[in-house]
């Protein structure tokens, strides 16, 4: 069984007893576990099920690599699935539940599929789903989704805070093990800016476990002198418990801060995500250890050799009391010789090397009077839900028994392979190394930034170099390089570490163990322990033509799941390259991409969510609208009324209320969002008549114009009022969400095609409040807050005048989007909620209604006025809605004018806007088609027209609509069938587009 | 002015750092050819001050002027000179070639106040920008993002910092401010 040793855990405080719960069983840890720690403290070995075959699963591994360890954690708005036993630091009152099993942990049913694991080989789904094809969807998918899948997907809403954090630094060192903390000495000591992040909460690494001494101290000594060093100086920030989680263009890299996670309730963040911009940057991010791939591996019990180390050294666990130690190579004789040391058992090492002479490690574990059998190796091993025993047999046969051994965990190590993750991010290249049987990065393929030099350097193991004195060596040389690179030399050259470990002898590369292993042992070595892949699944994919090795991991789904291949891939494309008989370069390795391990979805949000999800425009007037009933509408990041609703009211009725009101006698809408760009230079007109379809520079001081903008695609982008303001100055309304594009579309032209033109552009859109007063009632209204003279005479239709409004500086503009007399009058922004309150109290007498959005659409409907985004499409040009009045024929060129003479766009057969009159007063569904005669090539009905405003109009009565229709203009009065989705059609008459005012007497008054 | 509100009207917010909406704050838009001494001196008049180089700003008091882009510049002045100060550049720039308009009321504008490592992390959480002494000192401008909008940042002295955003996205930028320095989620990045 495992549990905790008496004495050790150099990370525990055990003064500080902490209380957790798993699966509802109390259980209690100390300071400094982690719950993996934690759990086999407390003999619970048995910690998931699998993925697929629900096989009883424990933990492998001690850190970012675990495979198995996910569990549930917390309850309800705290709940979070799959989150990693190995990396989450034990807090009191923690509550986790294991995954992926029912009924219980103990009793999973789901384990039969682990009986029928030879009928649900590799690609069993694809093979097996495929028809008929209907039931994919209803059937198959429904089922399968019931029974796979880890986690269960949190309900509640988050309650926890997250953050981004903008840094730059000269060289950031990812991974605070020695190697980056001798790399971060040595840049730092050029006088760069460093650092240096660390996924876990201590500085070191596993260096403290594996032992050796740095220029004759213990390695532990080292580490806490070099932190304390870094710490004092100025230009090194450190940071622990966040994670490089990838590698991006130009040196960017996130860093993932767990900041909370290990102190609930704290105030702060939980997560911030850090968004680093690095000259350059040292990956100095370990190795992990490979698992061996024989029957039985994945049985709770069966370690890394590493993770076993760690478990007794930094936590005082110890896994098992008797440990059988398998291995290709020297590191895992350290694990035996740690629990012997303990005081623990260890039957044997199983060392499937043959050496002529001993190494110095093996001459230690053998003087401890452990039996090393070399050519040795597993068969299988003992038990179900936690081991039993070993089965031993020669690495050179196919696994007959010579051997059992009775134990309750096994230490497995078949090598080790860099981290080359981060390395590999931004396109780093690899090359195989023969002697530790790794890929490690190729220094003469660096990832390269702008220049084409490289920006990454990796330092230390998961630079291939394994050794302590040469890990720190490399580390410092490549410290040193990184601040060079980044532009620093140093004042003095600083010595570097030197690091003293035992020599070892040359690993073995193993792949499948024992090698002649037969299809019964291959089907139960597993690879991929999160999404049950086995030796045998690779196989097949193989030699049923998955040769890349990227197509072999998609239909095996090998390394798919959420620890990404971390122990499986290089085993697996060993396992490929060895049935495709051919060298393992040759497969290669598929891709890595961030992030390194999981990081919260939450944390790449940052401050965006609630009221900071996104920016939410406000008008000066907001708050009255929000206070007197406002129903919004969103308008690009913008809030407008749709309209104000009353008690009582249905958005219906109050829409019908405020288009009869300003019809009858005073309406005031907010235009404080309409674009309004101030164009100015002895150039502008020009300008503007290349900008607009119309003539603009021939308008008057003091008038306004209506005019269309077009793409130089000919296609209508934009309309609006022009006011000419004096002889070289404009001022352009543009529609609300047109503001900044259009901005941006003039600054272009200016800066890019008539840069030699005397114009320039502001965009004022927010100096303004805008108020359109509208109805009969409007001048009247005026006329009580002002002394200037507002008559029809001296403001006519299509003029502007400054003016003096209940004391404030106002513009009005004569200008009427509804058919009514109407007024836009602009004060400046910080006084439009006066002018706004002012109004409506001058107009009380006159039922001043305020009107939204859709009052103002369908008053505009009803005179036959276009609008941007109904009309156009983005396809439709401005003779298609009979605008040709508003297209110069005079002018030489105008955006868009060649555009429009080409052949497409003159053909008669283009769509054009009717108005379209429903027979029986209905209301016209928006954008249906009116269908014609026959079907197409596809079989669907010819269509010859389609709705693109449809409203109820209250002044009517009834439904009125505008549409483009084949001939439209030419046909009045013929009638159009408009098919609904329930298949009833709709019948509407072509009529004139105007259907209120054709003569525009109301407005003109 | 009992009628003008500025966007916020003075909202504040106490967290690691103080922050405030600053009310009425008088801003011009100056465009012209920056090195025409025409407009140079049209600017120093306007703006108290000398005209600053790319990416500073230069302040005298409640005046100042910072440097917006090639053709650009934000003259700032108390919000009631505007137009006096507006009157004298287009009479001195009679002529030349130039806009000159009040943005006053487009804007919003807070200032970040307390300990200087403090002020400068709290935009660093939003602002894509190195915040560090070394590199972002007082005198220096920057038109920026602030997480979703576009913003502008100085820092008028040690321990404060001004922003400016559009007037729609006031509350918007407030609530960034106040949620990024909320207590307890200090991040110790400078020092």
């Amino acid at each position: 069984m495992s549990t905790r040793l008496a004495t050790g855990g150099r990370l525990l405080d055990k003064s500080r007893q902490l209380k957790f719960a798993f699966n509802g069983k109390q259980l209690r840890g100390f300071a400094g576990d982690t719950i993996a720690s934690a759990l086999l403290a407390n003999d619970q070995m048995l910690i998931g099920r699998s993925f697929k075959y629900h096989r009883p699963r424990g933990v492998v591994a001690s850190g970012a690599e675990e495979p198995n360890g996910l569990v549930g954690m917390g309850t309800d708005d705290s709940f979070e699935p799959n989150q990693r036993v190995t990396t989450t630091e034990l807090y009191d009152g923690l509550t986790a539940s294991s995954q992926n099993h029912w009924p219980s942990l103990e009793f999973d049913v789901g384990v039969i599929n682990s009986k029928l694991s030879r009928f649900l080989p590799a690609g069993f789904y694809y093979k097996t789903f495929m028809y008929p094809r209907a039931f994919w969807k209803h059937v198959y998918e429904p089922i399968i989704r019931q029974s796979a899948g880890l986690g269960k997907a949190p309900k509640h809403r988050d309650p926890d805070t997250y953050e981004h954090f903008y840094a730059f630094t000269d060289v950031l060192v990812i991974g605070g093990g020695v190697a980056g903390l001798t790399a971060a000495r040595a840049a730092a000591l050029t006088g760069a800016r460093v650092m240096v992040i660390e996924q876990t909460a201590h500085w070191g690494g596993r260096a403290p476990v594996d032992g050796g001494s740095v220029d004759g101290q213990p390695v532990d000594t080292f580490i806490t002198e070099i932190v304390a060093q870094l710490d004092a100086m100025d230009n090194v920030t450190l940071r622990t418990r966040t994670m490089g989680a990838g590698v991006y263009d130009h040196g960017y890299v996130l860093g993932y801060e767990r900041v909370g996670d290990h102190q609930p309730g704290a105030a702060g963040p939980r997560h911030r995500l850090w968004r680093i911009r690095a000259t350059q940057i040292v990956t100095a991010t370990g190795a992990i250890e490979r698992p061996l791939s024989f029957a039985g591996n994945d049985v709770p019990g069966v370690m890394l050799a590493s993770a076993v180390r760690d478990y007794a050294v930094d936590y005082g666990v110890s896994v098992g009391d008797r440990t059988v130690v398998v291995t290709n190579n020297d590191d895992a004789y350290r694990t035996a010789i740690t629990l012997k040391k303990l005081g623990l058992d260890v039957p044997a090492i199983l060392d499937a090397r043959v050496t002529a002479q001993d190494s110095p490690l093996m001459t230690e574990a053998k003087g401890l009077g452990i039996t090393v059998m070399m050519g040795h190796a597993i068969s299988s091993v003992k038990g179900g839900k936690r081991v039993t025993g070993v089965a031993v047999c020669s690495q050179a046969g196919e696994g007959a028994v010579l051997k059992e051994i009775a134990c309750d965990a096994v230490a497995m190590s078949g090598g080790w392979s860099p981290v080359v993750h981060l390395w590999s991010h931004c396109g780093g290249k690899l090359i195989w190394d023969e002697a530790t049987a790794a890929f490690r990065p190729d220094a003469s393929k660096a990832p390269t930034g702008a220049t084409g030099e490289g920006f990454v350097l990796p330092a230390g193991a998961a630079n291939g170099v394994l050794h302590l004195g040469a890990v720190l060596a490399d580390s410092d040389v490549a410290g040193y390089a990184a601040a060079k690179a980044a532009g620093f030399t140093p004042k003095k050259p600083a010595k570097a570490p030197q690091g003293n470990a035992p020599d070892e002898a040359q690993m073995m590369p193993v792949w499948m163990m024992p090698q002649g292993a037969g299809y019964d042992k291959r089907s139960k070595a597993w690879l991929d322990y999160q999404n049950d892949v086995k030796v045998s699944d690779v196989q097949l994919a193989a030699r049923e033509g998955f040769e890349s090795v990227e197509h072999a991991k998609r239909y095996t789904t090998l390394g798919m799941a959420t620890d990404q291949g971390k122990l499986s891939n290089i085993n697996g494309l060993a396992i490929l390259s060895d049935t495709l008989n051919q060298p393992i370069p040759q497969t290669g390795t598929t891709t890595f991409r961030p992030p390194y391990t999981p990081i919260s979805m939450a944390s790449i949000a940052g401050e965006a969510r609630d009221e900071r999800f996104q920016p939410l425009r406000r008008t000066p007037m907001y708050d009255w609208h929000a206070e007197n009933g406002a129903y919004w509408e969103p308008v690009g990041h913008w809030r407008r009324p749709y309209c104000y609703q009353r008690a009582g009211e249905t958005i219906e009725a109050a829409v019908a209320r405020e288009v009869t009101a300003t019809r009858e006698s005073l309406g005031l809408l907010d235009a404080s969002t309409l674009g309004k760009l101030m164009v100015k230079g002895p150039d502008a007109g020009k300008f503007l008549d290349m900008l607009y379809t119309n003539m603009m520079s021939t308008l008057k001081p003091g008038r306004c114009r209506y005019g269309l903008m077009c793409n130089e695609n000919g296609f209508l982008i934009d309309d609006g009022v022009v006011a000419r303001i004096d002889d070289e100055t404009f001022l352009c309304h543009t529609t609300t969400g047109g503001a900044e594009s259009i901005h941006g579309h003039m600054e272009e032209w200016l800066q890019t095609e008539w840069w030699d033109w005397n114009v320039y552009v502001a965009n004022l859109t927010e100096e303004y409040a805008q108020i359109a007063v509208v109805g009969p009632r409007a001048r009247d209204t005026l006329a009580k807050l002002t002394g200037d003279d507002i008559s029809a005479d001296t403001l006519p239709f299509m003029a502007w005048a400054d003016i003096t409004l209940g004391g404030m500086q106002a513009r009005a503009y004569r200008i009427s989007f509804s058919g009514e007399l109407s007024y836009e009058i602009a004060v400046k922004a910080s006084e439009g909620r006066a002018l706004w309150d002012a109004l409506l109290a001058a107009g009380a007498e006159y039922n001043a209604t305020t009107y939204g959005t859709e009052a103002l659409h369908i008053m505009r409907a009803e005179k036959g006025f276009i609008m941007i985004g109904d009309e156009t499409d983005g396809t439709v040009i401005p003779q298609d809605l009979g605008l040709g009045w508003a297209i110069s024929k005079k002018k030489e060129d105008y955006l868009g004018k060649r555009a429009q003479a080409r052949s497409h766009m003159t053909d008669p057969k283009r769509w054009k806007l009717v108005g379209l009159e429903t027979l029986d007063g209905s209301v016209l569904p928006d954008g249906a088609y009116c269908t014609a005669d026959g079907t197409n090539d596809n079989g669907q009905r010819n269509v010859q027209g389609r709705v693109t405003s449809t409203y109820h109009s209250p002044t009517l009565g009834r439904g009125i609509a505008m549409g483009l229709v084949l001939n439209g203009p030419d046909r009045m009065g013929d009638v159009l069938e408009f098919p609904k989705v329930d298949g009833a059609a709709i019948k509407a008459k072509i009529v004139d587009p105007v259907f209120f005012d054709r003569e525009g007497e109301k407005q003109n008054v | 002015m009992s009628n003008t509100v500025s966007a916020l009207n003075g909202a504040s917010a106490s967290g690691y750092v103080q922050v405030h909406e600053m009310g009425l704050q008088g801003m011009i838009t100056l465009r012209g050819d920056l090195s025409a001494k025409k407009l140079v001196d049209a600017a120093k008049t306007a703006g108290g001050t000398n005209v600053p180089g790319r990416g500073h700003i230069a302040l005298s008091g409640a005046h100042g002027i910072a440097w917006m882009s090639p053709d650009e510049l934000l003259i700032l002045t108390p919000y009631d000179e505007v137009d006096a100060r507006l009157e004298g550049i287009t009479s001195k720039l009679a002529g030349t070639h130039h806009l000159a308009v009040n943005v006053s009321d487009a804007r919003a504008m807070f200032a970040v106040s307390g300990d200087d490592a403090l002020v400068r992390e709290t935009l660093a959480k939003l602002c894509p920008v190195d915040m560090s002494a070394a590199a972002f000192a007082p005198g220096q401008f920057r038109r920026t993002r602030m997480a979703q909008v576009p913003a502008a940042i100085w820092l008028p002295e040690t321990g404060e910092a001004r922003v400016i955003c559009f007037r729609s996205v006031a509350q918007y930028v407030f609530d960034l401010l106040k949620g990024a320095s909320l207590a307890g989620s200090e991040v110790g990045y400078f020092r």
